[in-house]
């Protein structure tokens, strides 16, 4: 399959390692990846900060960028990740259409109908579940909110992470709580988003992983902000980074962005 | 509706001195205190609070969810109980008229009420021309949102509240915290202390174990019940087809009320007309499990009218709008006046959990009230005050979505919060000089609609790995990012955001030329 | 300035503009249970609703009702029966029976004063564990099944539905019947969200299943 990969803005940004094992892992299963280098962002932010009509020209600029699925340039969109996927999904459209572009909608609806989360595109699209992946840590998954309720993503991802060689999966208590970011939440609110991250990270501290594991970078910045500042000794990984490890190819720890408790070049 | 001087409402904000420490104090029942900001961090400091709030709400959530998980049918009744509300607003006219002509039919009197003035003020004339200076309550959140307790009490007219957690929120001079269950910030423990301190007839030795503190609360309303001359309720629903009124509980308080007194004056808001008697076949079902967590609440009661020889031989409608048509006028926000009162969505809300009810500044607190509330009050509409604690609401949400899945008639109240946002961002795109949000969402646009600017602007972010420095992280960031930085770590950007990488790899041959080459 | 009829109706009218819209309603929900009415399968799942509520079930043949709620009764000074009870239910009771109708009620003091009332049912509800009650003579006025602290509810087997729909379509014919759906006892669950049976209604609910 030709594949199109969005990265997401935060990935691109931040932890490029997500993006870059999800084309490394998708390489793996004998697909091609395309990057299609004028993507930015879905509008997710500009959206649900209640900025429509700033958020309409970043919507735009991702259907164009994406639009060459229709006409079978590629057969899927991959996106690693499910806050994103939902946006596209469910937002994309309603931006348009309050802004009167119905063919932009009418578009946005149809590349929306090509565009997978990860999970989604492995299991319902590729239908793997052992992608043949070894990672030999103690993990835990947090379910983030908008896999579990927006695209209701199920147990998919967990059924990815239960095929890996080697890994130790712990359930994560409390899994499906939010973390309390949500966003512009997390500065708008701080206080509030802060006690919800304390329960979460003292969830996650309760199983003892030395890797949390979720299908959504953002909410890793959240949880991993967290951890690092409480010198948690989980760091934080993106499931793409997880399954695209193999033991020629292990994705280091170190790979992680860095905590107080792990210095630069730092592994476990 | 006091004169607006064009300055921030900031209400009667300082707590006040209860019998169980500070209680707020409501001038408008529909907006007090400070925007939940403020309110939601002074509330996250009361640990007594979250840990009451914590238990009781980990515990009804489990029982909601067994008896949920029971219903095979259950996501069938949630459709056509949202799609019977939807039919309710798009007829709400026509069902009034019905609603109205059928309780008249039946011996009953219909009064209509534009705002909480209107109806207190209907209320009292009846009180005055029956001579009752005591009337006994329902729990409804009706008469809250139009504070008639207080306005009955302005004119000598004594409102007893009889349902267990309404009275508790009554004898501590204190505000509800939640749709269903008033008091849940209040634990055993204060509930007896507060018995004890403002209860008649209290028990010296009373205990604090939850029978012994109805049994108390049993004792102390029942004399009140059985000389009750006039009674207040609300109504959970009011049948179009055939005039009848529902109110659905457990104590047998509202049997009471409802039964015994020769007066009966029942407030309803407009949006809790349904159209037949059979639609109770299905709210029947949705409502109890998912407020309760029972398969059936203990007593629900229904009247027509006037049963001659049987319950009140006087009865009154109130039909209640104070906002209702204004929030109907918003084609998006009008799904919110589907809402039930069943309290599921507080239930499972984790910013709820943490601040509890009275961060909301409303009667209706949690997701419902985020939306509710300025959706009757007007926020981000011409109708609020400039500087509206109200505005504040709508973002107090992560969007997580446990509400909608949670809500038995589908409101999706996640796509509601970001509406209203948009709504209060638009009105004052109109009003106010820019905020700071204001210029960064711009400026962010413009970036994010472009991936040759996202690549320029992420080369920026280089000084951000200078400020972390060797340690890898950022720690301590200037306002706003001090709000994140707070409580969280920021990582060190990386040397190479994906894109610059992509391009080292395929050597300048971006995605869409490989495109092209293989197709 | 119109009055507040007008003004509601004609905002609510504006507010929805000029399109008429149409709601479709699906009823895809159970509307007949997979238990048929009276088997002994409905009554057992009635049963274990109730006695989930702290009800109290008891069972009886035709023969055998009054004995049955004698027993139940026997300790009470006075007993309420609506006058449309049926007279050989009350055979060999030992309290002093005080019949009650919308004619001749009994006041509220009476009430009060009385050990327990006894009634029938129009219809009861097996899946949520409630018993219907529609205020005609063998039932009663309201006050009689609530004022009294204990609740003596007689029901015939064959009373008894599966769902809630099969049971309020049985109602609908007559909705302007003073209707009270009892699920259980009196109770509340204000205080920490915990169950505590037993406030303002009735604090003894017995069921008696006729078969």
């Amino acid at each position: 399959m030709r594949i199109a990969l969005f990265a997401t803005c935060v990935a691109d940004a931040m932890f490029p390692g997500a993006p870059r094992a999800t084309v490394r892992l998708l390489e793996r299963l004998g697909h091609t990846v395309v990057f299609p280098e004028s993507q930015a962002c879905c509008g997710q932010m500009h959206v649900n900060t209640g900025y429509m009509d700033e958020a309409l020209p970043v919507v735009r600029n991702h259907v164009q960028t994406f639009d060459p699925v229709l006409t079978g340039a590629w057969d899927a969109v991959v996106v690693p990740s499910g806050s994103c996927t939902g946006s596209i999904r469910h937002q994309q459209a309603m931006v348009a259409r309050r802004a009167g572009d119905e063919d932009l909608a009418t578009r946005a609806e149809a590349v929306s109908a090509r565009t997978y989360e990860l999970s989604e595109l492995l299991v319902d699209v590729l239908g793997v579940t052992d992608v043949g992946a070894y990672f030999p840590h103690r993990v835990t998954y947090h379910p983030t909110c908008h896999s579990l309720r927006m695209l209701r993503v199920g147990d998919r991802p967990e059924a990815l992470l239960r095929a890996v060689e080697g890994i130790d999966l712990v359930d994560l208590p409390q899994a499906d709580g939010c973390c309390g970011f949500g966003g512009t939440f997390a500065l708008k609110n701080a206080p509030t988003s802060s006690a919800m991250l304390d329960d979460k990270c003292d969830a996650v501290d309760s199983t003892a992983a030395d890797v949390l594991v979720a299908g959504d970078r953002s909410c890793l910045l959240h949880i991993g902000g967290g951890l690092s500042r409480r010198g948690s000794a989980t760091t934080t990984l993106h499931l793409a980074e997880v399954l695209a490890s193999t033991r020629e190819h292990p994705t280091p720890l170190s790979d992680a962005p860095r905590t107080r408790t792990r210095p630069v070049g730092g592994s476990r | 509706m006091s004169t607006f001087l064009g300055l921030p409402r900031h209400r009667s904000s300082t707590p006040e001195e209860g019998p169980l420490g500070p209680v707020p104090h409501a001038d408008d029942p529909l907006r007090w205190g400070d925007p939940f900001p403020v309110a939601a961090r002074r509330a996250l400091d009361d640990a007594q609070m979250r840990r009451n709030l914590g238990h009781a709400t980990s515990t009804i959530r489990d029982k909601r969810a067994s008896v949920v998980g029971e219903v095979p049918d259950w996501e069938a009744l949630r459709d056509t109980g949202s799609a019977v509300k939807g039919d309710v607003m798009a007829r709400l006219p026509e069902l009034l008229a019905q609603l109205e002509e059928n309780v008249t039919a039946r011996g009953g009197t219909v009064h209509w009420a534009r705002d909480a003035d209107e109806a207190n003020a209907i209320v009292t004339r009846i009180a005055r021309e029956r001579a009752v200076d005591e009337i006994v309550k329902v729990k409804s959140m009706a008469t809250q949102e139009i504070g008639l307790n207080e306005a009955l009490a302005e004119a000598g007219i004594a409102a007893v509240e009889t349902d267990l957690a309404e009275l508790i929120v009554q004898l501590s001079e204190d505000m509800p915290s939640h749709i269903l269950v008033p008091a849940i910030h209040r634990n055993r423990e204060e509930i007896r202390r507060l018995f004890l301190a403002r209860m008649e007839g209290a028990p010296d030795d009373l205990g604090d174990a939850p029978r012994e503190l109805a049994e108390a609360a049993r004792v102390h309303l029942r004399r009140k019940f059985l000389s009750a001359r006039m009674a207040v309720s609300g109504a959970n629903f009011g049948v179009a087809d055939s005039g009848t009124l529902t109110v659905v509980e457990s104590e047998g308080n509202g049997r009471m009320c409802l039964t015994l007194p020769e007066t009966l004056v029942t407030v309803m808001g407009i949006e809790k007309v349904v159209p037949t008697f059979t639609d109770l076949e299905v709210f029947g079902q949705l409502l109890p499990r998912s407020s309760t967590g029972e398969r059936m609440n203990p007593y629900t009661s229904l009247w027509t009218g006037v049963t001659p020889g049987d319950g009140p031989q006087d009865f009154h409608l109130i039909l209640l709008d104070n906002g209702r048509t204004r929030a109907l006028a918003d084609d998006v926000g009008r799904a919110a006046l589907h809402c039930i009162r069943c309290s599921a969505c507080l239930n499972v809300c984790p910013v709820y959990e943490r601040v509890g009810g009275h961060a909301y500044g409303s009667v209706y607190p949690g997701p419902i009230g985020a939306v509710l509330t300025p959706l009757l009050t007007g926020a981000g509409t011409e109708d609020a005050p400039h500087g509206d604690a109200n505005a504040s609401l709508p973002y107090a949400s992560t969007l997580c979505g446990a509400c909608f899945d949670a809500c038995p008639v589908k409101i999706d109240i996640p796509s509601l919060l970001v509406h209203l946002r948009a709504r209060d961002v638009d009105s004052r795109r109109e009003r106010t000089v820019p905020t700071g949000w204001d210029g960064a969402m711009k400026a962010a646009s413009w970036v994010m609609s472009d991936g040759a600017r996202l690549g320029r602007a992420e080369k920026g972010t280089a000084a951000l790995r200078v400020l972390a420095g060797r340690k890898g992280y950022v720690g301590t960031l200037p306002p706003p990012m001090s709000a994140w930085t707070a409580s969280r770590d920021l990582p060190a950007p990386p040397r190479q955001s994906f894109r610059d990488w992509w391009a080292d790899e395929h050597d300048g041959n971006d995605g869409d030329g490989a495109a092209e080459e293989n197709a | 300035m119109s009055d507040a009829r007008t003004q509601i109706l004609g905002r609510a009218r504006e507010a929805l503009g000029a399109d008429e819209l149409d709601v479709p309603v699906p009823r895809e929900y159970r509307v007949t249970g997979d238990l048929a009415p009276g088997s002994d399968d409905v009554v057992d799942l009635l049963v274990d609703r109730l006695v989930d509520y702290r009800a109290t079930v008891h069972h009886a043949t035709t023969p055998t009702v009054a004995e049955t709620v004698a027993a139940l009764i026997a300790d009470a000074r006075t007993v309420v029966v609506p006058t449309g009870l049926d007279v050989a239910w009350r055979a060999d009771w030992v309290p002093e029976v005080l019949e009650d109708s919308r004619e001749e009620p009994l006041d509220v003091a009476t009430l009060d004063a009385a050990g327990a009332v006894v009634t029938a049912a129009r219809v009861a509800c097996a899946d949520t564990g409630t018993i219907l009650l529609d205020g005609e003579p063998d039932q009663g006025r309201r006050a009689i099944t609530l004022v009294p602290d204990v609740h003596v509810c007689v029901l015939r087997a064959d009373q008894v539905v599966h769902l809630l729909p099969e049971a309020i379509r049985m109602l609908a014919p007559h909705p302007a019947r003073p209707i009270t759906w009892i699920s259980g006892p009196s109770a509340t669950s204000d205080i920490e969200l915990s169950r505590v049976e037993g406030v303002h209604g009735p604090r003894t609910l017995h069921v008696v299943i006729v078969r």
